[in-house]
């Protein structure tokens, strides 16, 4: 790249510089590999779409593919009425109880992802603890092998990424508008149903919408805790990287995979600073609202 | 006066306002609500409580300021009638109708915050319809009132922007509006020129008298700021330390002060504590003045403190003791400084031996005075007060 030299510079202002170690490095990592595979996926110069065509007729891959989806929307729902509620007492109590909620919540970021996954099966496995649990009940339920065990560990695991978009948006949410909703003749449920869900709307979006799209790619966790029998999108991409060595028909699955999160971003974006909100995100932590 | 302006719902009209909708909106309109409060307390728990045991009676259709310093419980009290804390004790009753326990939604009042509270996700006219929407009057009814509450408060044309498109001034018109749109039994205003620039602060408080007129409800109004309770209010009940200090009209709270506290809060004073005792003059220092036993506050206790208080206007200044008439009261002062306040100018006085702090409005012949001249300050018997301290 030709690095123009600062004191000679002339253009709208040196600061965009800034951006240029980034913008290298995502391009040298991300969109080289991502051409890579786009390349690969149409055939490698012998354009053909093949490889997309039998994503569609293989008989697994949808099949995968609605797997994942169904366990990304399950693991979104549950992250949310979890969430939700938590970001809600969140906004509602003292900042040194506000600090120990977000540490609470924040543990999965800080642990390490292979350690959170062992515990995980210690936790689901079979004589584990729930095994136990539902055996005082003369359940036989072992979750450790099993979509709903993934199900489970994957909403602890995004659970943050719900919780703190909401929090940000419901704690910009001015309380006394909820006060003015009671003064003009509302009960509180519906001056919340009105006034407070709306608003915070944007927060609710933008927490769906990460957990989701995170939950579509998620890795680590289905492999460990699932069972090859019920892969999911993640699981079927190593599969065919690392052991077939299908390129192709990995980079055709990839890029399925990116076009339909792309499309959901953008459509969920219409439902209101979808990109503004999980921007705020990273500010979430530092803010301090008294 | 239009008693039109804002028809209510008759039966016939709206057959589910009557259904759905207690108090006004169902009910013939009434001129506006008593509000009467019995031995209002609100105690947080903490050293002293926020309302301690206040009393008042606000007749319907007045227009009743609570006006005191920041923490004296004028804001409680107001939500205490709002309903948005509960009493610790005492009751509160709308025309006569104890409404103690009644949450805020039931309670039919208009309300007015500092910063609007628009709920910014709506439009003017969707923030004018809701409370008429919560209580489910028709479409067409609500699209009529909306229309003629706008026109009232100077907002047409501007139905479909959203509140963040708006100035302040027109955010606070909005917010007007909403509050009055549905007939409430009385509007409340917590502060609601605070936030407003001193221009727009005086044009939205004519307009605040004018729609105070035009609808007739009745009108409680929190403020700090003793101008604006003097420029608006029917009565102003003067809160302090969660009491109520004083309840009147202006004229009365500022010509005739029962407590030190009122007459400082309210305009300038010059004040001398003395001890009073039956009858007798006010010894102060070496001065004895004569007193008008029509100018003590009733709540002077004999022989306990009390502070004799001159307004600016009344005091004035002599060159020597020669030359103050027979019968006023005087005291020697020494001018520390004339401040030029435009219409009028003021001398800065050191009055008595201790040097106690007053002013003096001067009139325009009494332009020689500069500081640091020893001069009398002298003042009519009658113009003075003596009050509790």
């Amino acid at each position: 790249m030709n690095t123009p030299d600062p004191a000679r510079w002339r253009g709208p202002s040196p600061r965009w510089l800034l951006l240029v170690p980034a913008l290298a490095l995502l391009a040298a990592i991300l969109l080289l590999p991502l051409g890579q595979s786009l390349f690969r996926s149409v055939g490698q110069g012998d354009w053909t779409l093949d490889h997309y065509a039998r994503l569609f007729t293989d008989g697994v891959t949808l099949r995968v593919l609605a797997r994942t989806a169904v366990t990304a929307a399950v693991v979104t729902v549950i992250a949310f009425a979890l969430g939700y509620p938590y970001a809600y007492v969140m906004t509602r109590v003292g900042p040194r109880m506000r600090g120990v909620l977000l540490v609470i919540v924040l543990i999965p970021f800080w642990t390490s992802v292979m350690a959170r996954n062992f515990a995980w099966i210690v936790i689901l496995q079979r004589e584990g603890p729930v095994h136990s649990f539902f055996r005082l009940f003369g359940l036989d339920v072992v979750l450790y092998g099993s979509v709903a065990g993934v199900t489970v560990a994957m909403s602890q695991v995004l659970l943050p990424f719900m919780v703190l978009p909401l929090f940000s948006a419901l704690s910009g949410i001015d309380r006394r508008l909820l006060l003015a909703a009671r003064g003009l003749g509302s009960h509180p449920l519906v001056a919340f149903w009105k006034i407070y869900w709306p608003l915070s709307r944007g927060g609710v979006v933008a927490g769906l919408i990460l957990v989701f799209t995170l939950s579509l790619g998620f890795y680590v966790t289905p492999a460990l805790l699932g069972s090859p029998k019920e892969s999911l999108v993640a699981q079927l991409l190593g599969q065919r990287t690392t052991q077939l060595l299908d390129f192709a028909g990995a980079g055709a699955l990839g890029m399925l995979v990116l076009v339909v999160t792309l499309v959901l971003v953008a459509w969920a974006n219409r439902f209101g600073g979808t990109i503004s909100a999980i921007g705020v995100v990273a500010a979430a932590p530092v803010k301090d609202r008294t | 006066m239009s008693a039109t302006k804002f028809p209510t719902a008759s039966p016939t009209a709206s057959p589910a306002a009557s259904a759905t909708a207690p108090g006004p909106v169902a009910v013939p309109r009434r001129a506006g609500t008593q509000i009467r409060l019995t031995g209002v307390t609100k105690d947080y728990g903490l050293a002293s409580p926020a309302v301690a045991g206040v009393s008042l009676t606000i007749e319907p259709g007045e227009f009743m300021t609570l006006l005191g310093p920041s923490g004296s419980g004028k804001t409680t009290t107001l939500n205490l009638i709002a309903g948005f804390e509960t009493l610790t004790a005492g009751s509160i009753a709308f025309n006569g109708a104890d409404v103690s326990r009644l949450p805020p939604h039931k309670r039919n009042l208009g309300m007015l915050f500092q910063n609007y509270a628009l709920f910014p996700h709506l439009t003017v006219a969707q923030n004018v319809a809701y409370p008429l929407r919560e209580r489910r009057l028709p479409k067409p009814e609500i699209a009529r009132r909306v229309s003629e509450v706008l026109e009232l408060v100077q907002l047409t044309g501007r139905d479909g922007t959203y509140p963040a498109q708006l100035s302040g001034g027109q955010q606070q018109r909005v917010a007007l509006a909403r509050a009055i749109v549905f007939d409430p039994s009385a509007l409340l205003l917590d502060e609601p020129l605070g936030a407003l620039d001193r221009n727009l602060r005086s044009t939205l408080q004519l307009e605040i008298r004018r729609i105070h007129r035009e609808v007739g409800s009745t009108f409680v109004f929190v403020t700090h700021d003793q101008e604006e309770a003097m420029n608006l209010s029917d009565r102003i009940a003067l809160f302090n330390d969660g009491r109520i200090e004083q309840v009147g009209t202006p004229e009365a709270l500022y010509q005739t002060p029962e407590t030190l506290f009122t007459a400082r809060f309210l305009g300038d004073s010059t004040v001398f504590e003395l001890p009073y005792g039956d009858g007798a003059g006010a010894a102060w220092e070496d001065e004895v003045w004569a007193v008008d036993p029509a100018t003590v506050s009733a709540r002077v206790v004999a022989g306990s403190r009390a502070a004799l208080v001159v307004r600016p206007e009344d005091v004035r200044i002599a060159a020597d003791r020669s030359a103050v008439p027979s019968g006023a009261n005087a005291v020697s002062a020494t001018i520390r400084d004339v401040e030029y306040m435009g219409a009028y100018r003021t001398a800065v006085l050191a009055l008595g031996r201790g040097g106690v702090a007053g002013r003096a409005r001067l009139d325009a012949l009494e332009s020689d005075l500069g500081a640091g001249q020893s001069v009398t300050a002298w003042w009519r018997v009658d113009r003075q007060r003596l009050v509790a301290a």
